[in-house]
């Protein structure tokens, strides 16, 4: 419940925060909504000897739009993107992920940039970001550089970030107007990760599929992106088998950890399942 | 040993100024420093709920809270929510609709309703549980806990509210 | 007399039968209770235990040296410390004995090994970190059927060759006791020439009852005046006093137990902790009050467990349904140390309730408690004392047979219930069960659910090959037993089970009542009140009502088990008598007449024929305080220990009504009715209050809860993350009726209710999900029904293939 001594700086510019994370290197940490961090470090998995907290740099929060492109500050709350009337008429797909992430406390003070950034397998941003083409805006002393969300995620709690860098805000295209989306996650209860989830958004022309981005949550040691489920479906009709063939596709990238939520097999077949329900329901909202 | 700091802030609306190691916990602050033991702690994993307090106008698991990081902010506590003795509609709401059975997620659980109404002043059923999810309670099955809350939307929204506890007829 | 002030004063007096709004709301909705770790005095220190990582080892060495350097680190204990006061062992609630702090080895998973006592909290954690402890790991056994084999580990070795324990003969260093009761030969005789019988395992697996408040307390010994006094979570606080006057040598007169406000129990808070010793004795070598609160995960890995029970259940029946025989072997898991609270003759508490609701001639029963590495409890979680193991093995055998016999899960039912007219019924295993009227109960249940209508539509699904969703219907008819109990066959620690009430009527004619129970969120400040209302005529508005301090309630045993009403609420309304009946005499004398010329109607006695005639009770309230008859002492006072005949049994019929999907194995309850019967109702209102949270936790246990442990003896889940308590979004909409058939023995005919509901709906949760796959010849599937596990069933039959 107590977590071990440390010092806590909160800089009110990212130079700042830059400039802290230069002087106390391995032996800091960033601190964004803190309800992955703090929580580890309350039960003493974590001990950072400095904590650099952002809640008090304004410039990394808000939502705006920037030709076809969403701009979202990395500290950001879930609440914020709930919330937010601009994503719920261009990305409502991130709406829908962030009313399924935790509860409404934890999403008060969680930010779409914790989430992208902690590394968890069971944090849901990272496959909604494979799935919308997203990038990220990561800010060193150096200046800054954007990488696609597509090769971010490279392990458990290992993303490209370098360790002298801040991810400072998430790009993402605009959905086409008449795309359909869906984040399907399976839980024990409220507020649980995911068994298994699956992102999709998806355009329609008639019966037949013209686009598909499809990604997957917790079901691997990182995001994943079923390129193959989508090569499967693109330009072809989308009908049962062709669902069932997709999910069939998504499940044999999946390398999921056994714990109480399920084993290997269970999870796999749920990536699966989730596969199906979200394409089902992103189809259904595509045609509208 | 990282050296102590003060913090100032605002619990529920006085001005509170405290010396805490960076670590000390907002909640711990809050019932042992400011001696407000209304939020309770109920676990160590950020899960139940029962140390939520209202911060900036968010609700917020004190528990996962360094104090450090409240420096300016305005905390409200259940403490908090009665002015001047008169009781918020929320803890009338609680108390006619038996809304809670041994009080330890209580606290909690009305300051949290108190931001959702803030928020949602008409909310559905299905909704009140959808917005206290992250409030756990062993002894109600929510059921009541729902009503309470419905008793307070109706009366904040001026509609007509039936009060028949003996205790709440004798206050007003 | 017209009847418009009848009803008025019947209002104002709130008794009986009213939903009385509660007395103890204001403080709790303005943040103002009292429970334990709100407690603060001068000089407090604070206690955290240091545990073991291993669930089987050797302690080679303790260093506490880093820790005692610690700025701020006061002390820190061990077994070596305790052992010079016989401390570092206490005797359990079962008979046996308990580690208060290792000694010499660890036989679970987060046993006690070192107590760090520090200024606050912050540098007790830190200070528990330095205490270094090598051990030696010995292999491990969590599985009770290897823990009986002959070359087990052994757990222990404080036992070693002792073959017999506090309930019989040990026939293996793992074995605890064998219980058996019932005719074993006429019952065998019954099932060589049974016309058919059936047979099921079914493991009622290791749950926790997880109230939101942990365990805690705040022990201060005053050294000079030679006082100790112990805030403490107790469901038992006299229990606790006699326990702590035992250990520590110190008379319980000079000890004060309180009880202030608890944030639930549910039998978790029954039992003397490590915790709690080792927070007393720090503080009477210290000299200073010592908190020690646990967290949640000592609180779901170290303290009293619930069930864990391997059961194997047999009926004989007529091809026609009709029960012959009941037979049931358990293989009872108590972890390392017996710490089960139990009434001491009874090691498998009143399991031999498991004839059910049913006119089952025949009965034998054998339990076999069994020690694993594992931690130590047994009996809790709203469960009457392993009643919940007893309603689960009858009402799932029950579905067994009628399946097997392809007879009607409610039909079969109505063949087999204990009729009205045979109350009090005695039961094959012993029990006489007060009052009961099972039928109605079931048809009221049925009709408001249009049970026909549903097993309609469910057939209608089970025709469509493409439905997404299986439906099933479970119904349970349970009965159960509470209110523990005569003492002669009911005693904890050798002190009978009876319970108590003190009664004070003031001048004003107000009056404060103490009681030997203690609530823990159950309404007994509200209920009790009424209960003197109504029987002394003293309006419940001025009535206050207090438990949970040892230096002014009177002796009782505590709430749990449901025995609140049954036991204290008798001892209430028998005081309550008492005083009616010492006003009835003031009253005679005040109005000149004889005793027996006098009526008591609601709050005053009339005389006869005479309406003018009249005293009421505050009026008498206040002679008694300076104008009583000739030889009779003033004051109007009394206490009542009451000492029941007999338990009472409370009962109700259950549907559960809910779609399984056949491809994620997600459950969804669409409808669940719980009818009950209490007997004579206090408060309506707060008797639904605990039906929803019964409900809420049986749904919590059959569809998700358990504490698995792995090979290594790692106790698995054991953290809010994983250990299933439901939020709101999880909880359905629960409906709730009911029936009134009081119980015959009891002053008010009044049974307890409060466990009824999960005793109930566990069982019946289980019959829905097996009730869904029942026509593809499913029989039973054990606990928890997590989508995981409902999958695995769904997966096995081919179900989950989309075609």
């Amino acid at each position: 419940m107590i977590p071990r001594p440390f010092e806590y700086h909160a800089p009110t510019s990212v130079d700042a925060a830059l400039a802290l994370l230069a002087t106390h290197g391995a032996e800091a940490k960033l601190l964004a909504g803190g309800h992955s961090l703090l929580p580890m470090m309350k039960l003493r998995f974590a001990d950072p000897a400095h904590l650099i907290d952002l809640n008090r740099i304004g410039t990394l929060k808000g939502i705006h739009l920037e030709g076809n492109e969403i701009r979202i500050g990395a500290m950001t709350s879930e609440n914020d993107l709930i919330w937010s009337p601009l994503l719920a008429e261009h990305c409502p797909l991130l709406v829908e992920t962030a009313r399924q992430i935790s509860d409404p406390q934890v999403r008060y003070r969680g930010t779409i940039g914790g989430d992208i950034s902690h590394g968890d397998p069971g944090n849901d941003h990272p496959a909604v970001m494979l799935c919308l083409g997203a990038s990220f805006v990561l800010k060193g002393r150096g200046g800054e550089r954007v990488v696609p969300a597509d090769g971010y995620f490279l392990g458990t709690y290992a993303t490209a970030i370098e360790p002298d860098e801040i991810l400072t805000e998430i790009r993402i295209p605009v959905p086409a107007k008449d795309s359909g989306s869906c984040y399907a996650k399976l839980k024990r209860k409220t507020g649980d990760f995911a068994t298994a989830a699956t992102a999709v958004l998806l355009k329609l022309d008639g019966d037949v599929v013209l686009d598909v981005s499809i990604a997957l949550t917790n079901v691997g040691p990182t995001a994943l992106k079923a390129t193959d489920a989508e090569n499967s479906l693109r330009r072809r009709p989308l009908t049962d088998s062709a669902i069932a063939e997709a999910a069939r596709l998504a499940m044999s990238i999946c390398d999921p950890v056994e714990d109480l939520r399920g084993n290997v097999e269970y999870k796999r077949a749920m990536a699966g399942e989730m596969t199906q329900r979200a394409l089902r329901t992103a189809a259904a909202r595509a045609k509208r | 040993m990282p050296k102590k700091m003060m913090v100032s802030f605002k619990l529920n609306g006085t001005d509170t100024d405290v010396i805490v190691e960076p670590r000390e916990l907002l909640i711990h602050t809050l019932r042992e420093k400011c001696v407000h033991t209304g939020p309770h702690i109920g676990c160590e994993t950020s899960h139940c709920g029962a140390c939520t307090v209202d911060m900036n106008g968010t609700s917020v698991k004190s528990c996962t809270v360094l104090t450090v990081q409240a420096q300016d902010a305005e905390v409200l506590t259940i403490e908090g929510l009665a002015k001047g003795g008169v009781l918020h509609a929320l803890q009338e709401g609680f108390m006619q609709e038996h809304g809670l059975q041994c009080g330890f997620c209580t606290p909690g659980m009305i300051t949290r309703a108190y931001r959702l109404l803030q928020e949602n002043p008409n909310p559905t059923d299905e909704e009140v549980r959808y917005w206290i999810a992250g409030n756990l309670c062993r002894c109600t099955g929510y059921q009541n806990i729902v009503k309470a809350v419905q008793y307070a939307a109706r009366k904040l929204r001026g509609e007509q509210v039936e009060t028949s506890h003996p205790l709440l007829e004798a206050a007003s | 007399m017209s009847a418009q002030p009848d009803i008025e004063r019947l209002t104002k007096l709130e008794g009986i039968g009213c939903a009385r709004k509660r007395r103890e709301d204001p403080r709790f909705i303005q943040g103002k209770g009292n429970y334990v770790d709100d407690v603060k005095m001068p000089g407090m220190a604070f206690g955290v235990m240091v545990r073991s990582p291993y669930a089987h080892a050797r302690i080679k060495r303790i260093d506490t040296s880093r820790a005692v350097a610690l700025p701020g680190v006061i002390a820190v204990i061990t077994a070596e410390e305790l052992k010079p006061f016989k401390l570092h062992w206490m005797p359990t609630l079962a008979g046996d004995v308990q580690a208060v702090l290792a000694d010499g080895k660890v036989s679970f998973q987060n046993q006690e090994v070192a107590f760090v006592i520090a200024e606050d909290r912050y540098i007790a954690a830190d200070g528990a970190e330095l205490v270094e402890v090598e051990y030696e790991e010995l292999p491990a056994v969590v599985d009770p059927f290897k823990a009986l084999e002959p070359d087990a580990p052994v757990i222990r070795e404080d036992l070693a060759g002792k073959s017999t324990g506090a309930h019989g003969a040990r026939r293996h260093h793992n074995h605890i006791f064998n219980w058996q009761i019932g005719d074993r030969d006429k019952t065998a005789r019954v099932f060589d020439s049974a016309e058919v019988t059936v047979k099921q395992d079914m493991l009622y697996p290791r749950v926790h009852p997880c109230p939101l408040e942990t365990c805690g307390c705040v022990a201060s010994f005053d050294k000079i005046k030679g006082d100790l006094t112990v805030y403490i979570t107790s469901q038992a606080p006299h229990v606790v006093r006699t326990v702590v006057g035992l250990l520590s040598s110190i008379p319980e007169s000079k000890i004060r137990i309180i009880s202030p406000d608890i944030g639930g129990g549910f039998g978790n808070k029954v039992g003397v902790y490590p915790g709690y010793v080792c927070a007393i004795a720090s503080s009477i070598v210290l000299g200073r009050p010592v908190k020690w609160i646990e967290s949640r995960a000592e609180n779901l890995t170290t303290t009293a467990f619930a069930r864990d029970y391997w059961m194997t259940g047999e009926l004989a029946a007529t091809k026609d349904g009709v029960i012959k025989a009941l037979r049931v072997h358990v293989t009872a898991d108590h972890g390392a140390f017996d710490a089960c609270a139990d009434p001491t003759k009874w090691p498998a508490g009143m399991f031999h309730v498991c004839t059910g609701s049913y006119a089952i001639p025949n009965a034998f029963v054998s339990v076999d408690g069994v020690y694993t590495n594992k931690f130590p409890g047994g009996v809790a979680y709203r469960c009457s004392f392993r009643v919940t193991e007893a309603v689960y093995l009858i009402e799932r055998m029950v579905d067994v047979l009628a399946q097997k016999l392809g007879i009607d899960k409610a039909e079969i039912r109505l063949r087999n219930f204990v009729r009205k007219e045979q109350f009090p019924y005695q039961t094959p295993l012993g029990l006489e069960y007060d009052s009961g009227d099972y039928e109605p109960a079931l048809r009221k249940a049925m009709a408001a659910m249009d049970y026909k209508a549903l097993r309609a539509e469910q057939a209608e699904r089970r025709k469509d090959p493409g439905a997404e969703w299986l439906m099933g219907i479970g119904i349970v008819t349970f009965t159960e037993i509470v209110g523990a109990g005569p003492s002669k066959m009911c005693d904890i620690l050798g002190v009978g089970m009876f319970d108590s009430c003190e009664i004070r009527v003031h001048p004003d004619g107000s009056a404060i009542a103490r009681m030997g129970t203690i609530t823990q969120g159950q309404g007994h400040q509200t209920t009790y009140a009424q209960i003197i209302a109504t029987e002394a005529g003293i309006p419940a508005s001025v009535i206050q009502v207090e438990e949970g301090d040892t230096s002014t309630a009177p002796y009782g045993l505590g709430t749990y088990g449901s025995r609140s009403t049954p036991v204290a609420g008798a001892a209430i309304a028998r005081a309550s008598r008492k005083i009616r009946e010492k006003a009835r005499r003031i009253a005679a004398h005040l109005l000149e007449v004889s005793p027996d010329d006098l009526e008591f109607d609601l709050d005053r006695f009339v005389v006869k024929g005479s309406p003018q005639q009249v005293k009421t009770m505050k009026e008498i309230a206040w002679a008694a305080y300076n104008n009583v008859p000739q030889g009779m002492e003033m004051g109007l006072e009394t206490v009542d220990y009451y000492d029941p005949p007999n338990f009472t049994f409370p009962f109700g019929a259950y549907l559960c009504v809910l779609d399984i999907n056949r491809f994620t194995g997600e459950s969804k309850v669409r409808r669940f009715y719980a009818l009950d019967d209490c007997g004579t109702r206090i408060n309506p209102m707060i008797i639904e209050g605990q039906i929803h949270g019964g409900l809420t936790e049986g749904l919590a246990v059959a569809m998700g809860q358990e504490l698995p442990y792995d090979e290594q003896g790692n106790v698995l889940g054991g953290t809010l993350m994983d250990y299933f308590v439901p939020t709101a979004v999880e909880t359905p909409v629960w409906e709730t009726d009911f029936t009134v058939t009081p119980s015959p023995h009891h002053p008010i005919g009044a049974k307890g209710v409060a466990e009824s509901p999960h005793v109930g709906s566990i069982p019946c949760f289980t019959a829905a999900v097996v009730d869904a796959f029942s026509h593809l010849g499913i029989t039973h599937m054990n606990m928890p029904h997590n989508a995981y596990r409902v999958w695995q069933q769904s997966h096995e039959l081919g179900l989950d293939k989309h075609t």
